[in-house]
């Protein structure tokens, strides 16, 4: 791919994020700062148990708070048959609770009132009298058969969800049978969550002269939402607007629809008023799209030498109380069955169990292309804890069982079909950037003086771009993903894409791509998303899939422009087309350079000078649906040191060596990577929203689900090396979510290395001291 | 993260501020840096009718040395103290204190008379003025009293002062020649209450050995608790292995912890051992110097 100058600032430019400037400046407008005219606010009552009936709800005396507007319940709402919504997942959730509640802080009555401050006294004054029921916390025994019934709105009179299954079971249960070396780990990646810096909201608008609806809404995909919208509430789909302005963060978070939503939109409809509604902190961690909660259990049939024969998988997916995770419709654990990695196992089979019990509804993809974290994780750990049986070097057994590069496209023997990728050279460069020999050295010599350090590596593959038509619907909506380019006579443009950013920055790398393809400066280039009455229908931003899918749309439909652009600028120079060539920015004469026409006069001439039997005007729509996903990977190597006195991991460096493909802004890349890696160290060793036995949430301030600061967090090393997409049209891959997917296992992986040699073979995450403590004290070897 | 309503009060004065207190009864709050006063009405768990904001009293914040005591008003900021120079030159158990309590914004507001009059057992400073043996300064309609520290904590967020009192001042004794302490805290990060921590204050005699010890224990029991039979075996004896391995453990033994997130019991009377061990060492070292 040719670089383009830094005036025009194509892919591979580090140019600094056109959106920054208003964000630095306490500029950016995000849903909490739209205010209307009239606009009243709402306050959600919530439920303080955890599985209970609904005796009565008494309104009286909120009603008399002064301010207070209206009491919405669950008993109203079902008049308009509104009491129950569909999931993202074919299950249907309650709005506002009728009959019972089924998780602690579940939705159960609506206060609108004419400021912030009278809704939430009303909401405290909102009677309800609940009849407690036993509580279902442990997700390994909701298929008791004395499990309490938790949902008996289903035909289903039991707790189980979905059992899902794919590989080759016979066969992979033969391999076992015949291998002479079986490992096996039982790994839990606990329950967190997202906890996005702008927790979820809206401000819904019914104008009851026009009939239109418009939501300002902390939506990761603004238009599926509208569609949902008008498929629930019977609204007629032209006659809603999203708006999603900016937006502080998703992480998954912002993709389902919640009650929150909903109940704004009814009172604004009775009211004719606008109406705010913003979550606290508290509300967003304890009842919005939790991630995680899978009870792993891997286990791997390998020959003495290592080579590994086959791999088998069994989870339990605990959902909460609705099944609310955001999957593609033919993939209730997501895309989990990436849980083979970058290992060529000749077989494997894995079944995922999915279950509800008495905890807020979810299952959503944190930062994560669909379950694909826990995958990443699974197999990590699992290889590490061949290794220790076999005791073989990790990197070794990494690198023995490594897909050849050679061999892609890889089909994997659960499906997939791995686009491209180079293993054994992201490892190296991690090694070698690490300095793996001399630190096994040091380890060794500090074995012998006591002292706990640990080497941890992950050499994770990721599945990103959700997706090719054939497979990817949401909702029977297929995963494509779009953008519209509009160039403007003086050579400017602007791009609409059906993805919307959170932070990724968007309005810089779409920019960049039009910047590659068209020559126009991405400085001149503005991008706009969010807006469902101007932008074109796409599926949103997670997954990691706006390069993917809209970057991918973005391409295309810039190279439409150009085709056209070519037509042009043979009539303005008076050639055919064939005579022409391009460099970025312009088409010139072959062999007669100074014979040009620039893109901005192009662009000028289609307005002004419109040769015959062309349209005026020089825009293009591409609906992109990718033919495959993609699959980025890399090596992360953490270094760890134990405090044995208290049980302290301190993370001593830390490489992180990614492939994405061909990247789009580099420096964007490495701050995705920063994030990504933040969040992974966070996970490893700090969050878990627990739940104590009578299902209250254990983790619901940031008093106690804990985000890292700067101070934490360790100093990230970053590298990488590009093994382009053979499909892509610009040969990218996604990035965002890969220091996420990878990260976990090379911490909890360092950890355990650390205490192998005591005979520790595994550690649940969230590792916090204590639980390191712990096993120390168990040794002998503090306390 | 609404509070509820409240009646906002602002004096200029501290006899105008206690006059308010007595005005409104066992429902009126003072508001001092509002650190932990303002989260909690936003929690709706601490629901005051009267808000009584001294911030605007002039005079009540001060770090200076006079009659043998660092003498710190009620209302002078934990920022403050990290910046000031007596503090930093003088008193080292002060200074580390100061710089780990939560974060820097948090230490921008919050003060050092509000640390100490929350009754919080978690908060750093209780631990550290136990430590240093200090005196309360509470004054109310009758004028300023002295409290003795040890006499100050008398339950989960409940102090001896008295409802129309406002902790004016606290005086820590200037320590002789051969002092010196340390705070050692562990937390899960940065802003986060101790998981546990340890503040050692010692005075060494000529030859090495403790003249005078203090230990304040944070966030193992109801109140912050007071080592006393660590100190007691300190004392007279030098600060060797063994004498510290024995001190850590008797410290340990004094704790009260409870299971929380943060850890079990046990785990937290395992690291006031450890803590204890550490903040020794590190308060003979400066005592030594």
């Amino acid at each position: 791919m040719q670089k383009t100058s830094a005036e025009i600032s194509g892919m591979g430019h580090s140019m600094k994020r056109k959106e920054d400037s208003r964000f630095i400046q306490g500029k950016g407008n995000y849903v909490d700062d739209v205010n209307l005219p009239g606009m009243v606010y709402g306050h959600m009552v919530r439920s303080p148990y955890a599985h209970a009936r609904l005796k009565s709800i008494n309104t009286d005396a909120a009603k008399k708070v002064p301010g207070v507007l209206a009491i919405i319940t669950g008993e109203d709402l079902a008049k308009a048959n509104l009491a129950w919504m569909p999931t993202l997942s074919n299950d249907k959730q309650m709005v506002l609770a009728t009959g019972k509640v089924l998780f602690q802080a579940q939705e159960v009555a609506f206060v609108v009132a004419e400021d912030r401050y009278a809704a939430a006294d009303a909401a405290e004054l909102v009677e309800v009298e609940y009849e407690e029921l036993p509580v279902l916390v442990d997700p390994h025994k909701a298929m008791d058969a004395d499990a309490p019934l938790l949902r008996e709105d289903r035909t289903e009179k039991n707790n189980h969800i979905f059992h899902w299954e794919v590989g080759d079971k016979a066969a992979t249960d033969k391999a076992f049978k015949e291998a002479a070396v079986v490992s096996k780990v039982n790994a839990l990646s606990p329950r967190c969550h997202p906890a996005p810096l702008e927790t979820c909201g809206c401000v819904a608008d019914f104008n009851k002269a026009t009939e239109k609806l418009t939501v300002w809404l902390t939506s990761q995909a603004p238009h599926v939402h509208r569609t949902v919208f008008a498929l629930v509430g019977g609204i007629p789909e032209q006659n809603i607007r999203i708006i999603s302005p900016d937006i502080g963060g998703g992480f998954g978070n912002k993709v389902p629809v919640y009650p929150g939503y909903v109940c704004a939109v009814v009172a604004s409809l009775t009211l004719g008023l606008p109406v705010k509604w913003i979550e606290t902190r508290s509300e967003n961690l304890q009842s919005t799209g939790f991630a995680r909660d899978y009870h792993m259990t891997a286990e791997i049939a390998a020959d003495k030498e290592g080579k590994v024969k086959a791999l088998r998988v069994k989870t339990l997916a605990d959902h909460g109380a609705f099944n609310a995770a955001a999957q593609p419709t033919k993939f209730p654990a997501g895309l989990f069955s990436i849980c083979t990695g970058s290992y060529e196992f000749p077989q494997s089979f894995c079944e995922v169990d999915g279950v509800y019990t008495n905890k807020a509804p979810g299952g959503i993809a944190y930062r994560c292309s669909f379950r694909v974290t826990e995958a990443a994780y699974l197999i990590e750990r699992a290889m590490d804890v061949l290794a220790d049986d076999l005791k073989m070097d990790p990197v070794e057994l990494r690198k023995k069982n490594f897909v050849p590069a050679a061999k892609f496209p890889y089909k994997s023997p659960l499906g997939w079909t791995y686009d491209s990728g180079d293993y054994h050279a992201a490892m190296k460069l991690a090694l070698d950037t690490i300095g793996y020999d001399a630190l096994l050295k040091e380890q060794a010599e500090k074995r012998k003086k006591g002292e706990l350090m640990g080497i941890g590596i992950s050499s994770f593959t990721e599945i990103v771009g959700a997706g090719p038509a054939h497979t990817f619907d949401i909702l029977g909506i297929k995963m494509f993903d779009s953008a519209e380019i509009r160039i403007h006579p003086t050579g400017k443009a602007i791009c609409r894409m059906g993805t919307k950013s959170q932070g990724q920055g968007h309005e810089t790398t779409y920019a960049q791509i039009v910047a590659q393809e068209l020559g126009i400066p991405a400085k001149d280039v503005q991008v706009e998303e969010g807006d469902t009455d101007t932008a074109p229908y796409g599926l949103g931003t997670y997954a990691s899939r706006s390069t993917p899918t809209s970057g991918a749309a973005t391409a295309m439909a810039a190279r439409k422009i150009k085709e056209k652009a070519r037509k042009i600028a043979a009539f303005l120079l008076e050639v055919s087309e064939q005579d022409l060539e391009w460099e970025p920015g312009k088409f010139f004469v072959k062999g007669a350079p100074s014979k040009a026409k620039t893109i901005q006069e192009i662009a000028f001439a289609a307005y002004t000078n419109i040769p015959p039997g062309l349209e005026a005007g020089l825009e293009a729509v591409d609906y992109y649906d990718p033919p495959n996903l993609t699959f980025p990977f890399g090596t992360y190597i953490a270094v760890v040191d134990i405090d044995k006195g208290t049980g302290e991991i301190k993370v001593r460096r830390f490489v992180a060596v990614d492939d994405c493909g061909n990247i789009i802004n580099p420096m964007i890349v490495e701050g995705q990577i920063h994030g990504g890696l933040t969040e992974g160290f966070a996970i490893a060793f700090m969050q878990e929203i627990g739940y104590d036995e009578s299902g209250n949430v254990q983790g619901g301030t940031f008093m106690d689900y804990l985000i890292p600061t700067a101070v934490e967090t360790p100093h990230w090393e970053t590298g990488k090396t590009t093994t382009p997409s053979p499909h892509h049209p610009f040969g990218a891959k996604g990035i965002g979510e890969s220091p996420n997917v990878g990260s976990p296992a090379a911490f909890v992986n360092a950890v355990v290395d650390a205490l192998s040699h005591l005979g520790v073979k595994h550690i649940d995450m969230p590792i916090t001291p204590w639980k390191v403590w712990n096993i120390l004290k168990e040794k002998g070897i503090t306390g | 993260m609404i509070p509820p309503a409240f009646e906002y009060l602002r004096p200029k004065t501290v006899p105008e501020a206690v006059a308010l207190l007595q005005q409104h009864g066992d429902d009126a709050k003072i508001l001092s840096g509002g650190q932990s006063l303002i989260p909690m009405m936003k929690l709706r768990l601490a629901r005051p009718s009267h808000l009584i904001d001294i911030n605007r009293i002039s005079g009540l914040a001060y770090i200076k040395e006079d009659g043998g005591f660092l003498k710190i008003g009620g209302l002078t900021r934990e920022a403050e103290l990290e910046g000031s120079d007596v503090v930093r030159a003088k008193y080292p158990l002060l200074l580390d204190t100061a710089t780990v309590i939560a974060d820097p914004q948090v230490r921008n507001l919050a003060t050092v008379g509000g640390n100490l009059a929350h009754g919080d057992p978690a908060n750093d400073h209780p631990a550290t003025m136990l430590a240093l043996g200090v005196q309360i300064v509470a004054t109310g309609a009758k004028g300023a009293r002295v409290i003795a520290i040890d006499d100050f904590f008398v339950s989960l967020f409940t102090t001896s002062l008295q409802h129309d009192e406002i902790l004016t001042e606290i005086r820590i004794p200037s320590p002789p020649p051969r002092s010196g302490g340390a705070y050692v805290k562990l937390e899960r990060k940065v802003g986060d209450f101790a998981t546990a921590a340890v503040a050692v204050q010692l005075t060494l005699d000529d030859k090495g050995a403790v003249q005078k010890a203090g230990i304040g224990l944070t966030n193992v029991g109801a109140t912050p608790i007071r080592a006393k039979s660590a100190e007691d075996a300190l004392r007279g004896k030098k600060l060797d292995a063994a004498t510290i391995g024995q001190a850590a453990q008797l410290a340990a033994d004094a704790a009260q912890p409870g299971s929380d997130l943060r850890g079990p019991a046990e785990y937290k009377k395992g690291l006031i051992k450890e803590l204890t061990k550490r903040a020794l060492t590190r308060a003979a070292e400066r005592a030594g110097k």
